[in-house]
């Protein structure tokens, strides 16, 4: 039976190139759900080529809609929990756009934070009841500690990473192991505006490698690239006095 | 400007001052026919992405470079040649159709007979006719990933040329590494290949090698440039004969050597690639060697190798009947121009041309020369697209 992967966010660079890795070592049975038809259907073509062997299917539906999400889920797990969720979509915003306007600011709140906790939630409750699969979920180091320059997006993923670390706290007496991710700076479509700043971005094929690797084993925690850990460390525990000074 | 993996060794891929457009994205497969061997992917699409895919399968890209680190966009648009061109011709012979996208919004479907001028011009073009989105290729169907390969040392350019010329017939591959510190003599390392249906072979080694960083000078110099090339030639003297290997050391033989480039120094080098008409050619790339000896600069990686009497498609595609040279020379500014200027001469006198995709300096009356149908070309060009080598060699 071939090992089946469903990928919330399937268009999102990171998760393209898991799945890429994951095709490349076997053929998998691999869902992919995302919010655009067109968009989606390139990744899965792409996989298609990758590895006539896999099963891929294309799902469009509502990220932000309770019932759409929770309607979505029944219908994937109808047929066995998959072996591996991966929960990615997310979207970075212009900080001061967000001060500016709270419409904008409220959908990125719930784009990078609620929706993805949606989902984690509705998988959580039949792969308890099977008790089975791996649910991981793409966090950021932007969640470790709130900064000037993009604390509404820090915001959402800050509840990603609490949201994770409640699932972890539930499910730690069953065989569900749940997977928190955080990258940092990557270069992919959605750090496009940023990159002109200089900040050194790592490559998406390197970040998915460890995505990959983590998910197997279901470390309950990844940084990556792995020098995150150190910087992230530092960054919470200066004293605010220290941290209020620096432009970042 | 379209920006593929910036494999060139010039500016054709550069602008500074504008705008570069990645196509770092446009890296999906759209559709391949396991039948026909028909693939379809999008320009920004790694060659070693579609070798690694589909060689398991049964099928290779029918030209590649000396490296597969190079997008489908790129190949395209500098008409890239590899060392079969006496059988398969370059690149953009093996290409069925591709999108065109044009500054002004114009999107041009084009294929060797569907507007087949617009073809010509973005084959070879250099990037200057808008953006390549996609593209459809014909791959070659093989047995396996192995070659049988033979290395013939050879001690001057007479033996050099014979050898060439009796491989031609029963040898797809062919291409030589050439000591140009040996005087004018042309010696060298002759090295052929054909595809095996054998299944089996030598594995790959897993595993790069990285230049750890740059060092303040270039470590190609005088002190070491003439001992490396006897070590060279001698090691691979000693290697020469039959072996079997995997396609990718036999073609890719600087990838697995990660930022090999490095060893230049800081201030770089440049690549000097000529290609002269085969009558003269001879004679050409003796005076070469004998001009690039008597200047005292050097290279390590010399590369000679003939062009089959395939014309290219493209309006400026590179490639034409003769003999190419190709050699890196470290950057001791003023030193090495002036021998530049003195190779440039001989390739003119020759009818001669420079590959741009390897170029940052030729004059401009080099290229006009070189590159007779420029004048049709330049109607082909997206007004809203110039880069650094189309202000040098255009003016615009
Ligand atoms: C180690 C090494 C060995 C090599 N060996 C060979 C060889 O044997 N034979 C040979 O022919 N070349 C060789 N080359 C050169 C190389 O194959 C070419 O320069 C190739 O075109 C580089 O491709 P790229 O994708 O990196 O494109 P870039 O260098 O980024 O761009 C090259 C040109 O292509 C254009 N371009 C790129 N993508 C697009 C697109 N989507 N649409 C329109 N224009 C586009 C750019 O504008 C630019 O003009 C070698 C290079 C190296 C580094």
């Amino acid at each position: 039976m071939l090992k089946k992967i469903v990928i919330v966010g399937a268009t999102s660079a990171m998760a393209e190139h898991c799945a890429r890795l994951w095709v490349q070592e076997s053929p998998k049975v691999l869902v992919l759900a995302g919010r655009d038809q067109t968009k989606t259907e390139r990744v899965a073509q792409d996989l298609r080529v990758r590895s006539p062997q896999s099963e891929i299917t294309v799902q469009v539906l509502n990220f932000l809609d309770p019932d759409c999400i929770h309607e979505w889920v029944e219908g994937v797990t109808a047929d066995g929990v998959p072996d591996i969720v991966l929960i990615a979509h997310g979207s970075l915003p212009d900080q001061m756009d967000c001060q500016q306007e709270l419409g904008l600011c409220e959908e990125v709140l719930t784009v990078n934070g609620v929706s993805p906790a949606l989902f984690a939630e509705a998988f959580a409750n039949p792969m308890q009841r099977a008790n089975r699969g791996t649910l991981a979920i793409i966090g950021s180091v932007a969640g470790d500690r709130g900064r000037k320059s993009n604390y509404v997006y820090g915001a959402a993923k800050g509840l990603v990473t609490r949201y994770a670390q409640g699932l972890q706290h539930r499910l730690a007496r069953t065989n569900v192991k749940v997977v928190l991710i955080k990258p940092g700076p990557t270069d992919t479509p959605m750090t496009e505006r940023l990159k002109a700043d200089g900040v050194n971005f790592a490559e998406v094929s390197d970040v998915a490698k460890t995505i990959v690797v983590g998910v197997a084993r279901g470390t309950p925690l990844i940084y990556t690239p792995r020098k995150w850990i150190l910087i992230m460390m530092i960054v919470r525990h200066l004293p605010r006095f220290i941290f209020n000074r620096m432009d970042i | 400007m379209a920006y593929g993996n910036g494999r060139s060794y010039g500016d054709v891929c550069l602008n500074p001052d504008g705008v570069l457009w990645t196509t770092k994205g446009l890296d999906h497969f759209i559709a391949f026919d396991d039948e026909t061997g028909v693939l379809e992917c999008e320009a920004g699409l790694l060659l070693r992405d579609i070798q690694q895919t589909l060689v398991p399968r049964g099928w290779m890209l029918p030209v590649t470079p000396g490296t597969q680190l190079i997008t489908i966009g790129g190949a395209i648009a500098n008409d890239v040649h590899g060392k079969n061109h006496h059988v398969m011709g370059s690149f953009g012979d093996h290409v069925l159709a591709l999108r065109l996208l044009r500054t002004n919004g114009e999107v041009i479907e084009c294929g060797p007979t569907e507007k087949a001028d617009w073809f010509a011009a973005t084959v070879g073009g250099m990037g200057l006719t808008g953006l390549i989105a996609q593209a459809r290729i014909q791959l070659r169907k093989i047995a396996g990933p192995w070659l049988e390969t033979e290395n013939i040392p050879y001690t001057n350019l007479d033996a050099f040329f014979k050898l060439a010329d009796g491989s031609e017939a029963a040898w797809e591959h062919t291409v030589s590494w050439i000591d140009c510190m040996s005087r004018g003599e042309g010696r060298g390392i002759f090295m052929r290949g054909n595809h095996v249906a054998a299944q089996e072979g030598p594995q790959l080694k897993q595993g790069k090698k990285t230049v750890p960083m740059v060092p303040p000078i270039s470590l190609v110099n005088r002190a070491t440039l003439k001992p490396f090339n006897f070590a060279y030639y001698h090691f691979q003297a000693l290697k020469s004969g039959k072996s079997r290997i995997h396609y990718e050391p036999f073609f890719y033989p600087l990838d697995n050597l990660l930022e090999w480039n490095r060893i230049y120094g800081p201030r770089g080098f440049y690549q000097y690639q000529s290609v002269v008409p085969r009558p003269v050619g001879q004679d050409a790339v003796r005076a070469m060697l004998q001009e690039i000896a008597r200047s005292g600069e050097g290279s390590f990686l010399g590369v000679l190798k003939t062009f089959g009497s395939r014309k290219p498609i493209g309006m400026m595609s590179f490639t034409q009947p003769g003999v190419t040279l190709a050699l890196d020379f470290p950057n001791h500014g003023e030193r090495t121009h002036v021998l530049f200027a003195r190779l440039d001469a001989i390739v003119r006198d020759a009818g001669g041309r420079i590959y741009a995709a390897k170029d940052a300096r030729m004059p401009r009356d080099l290229f006009e020369s070189g590159y007779p149908r420029l004048s049709d070309f330049l109607q082909y060009r997206d007004r809203g697209i110039s880069s650094a080598m189309s202000r040098r060699l255009m003016g615009s």
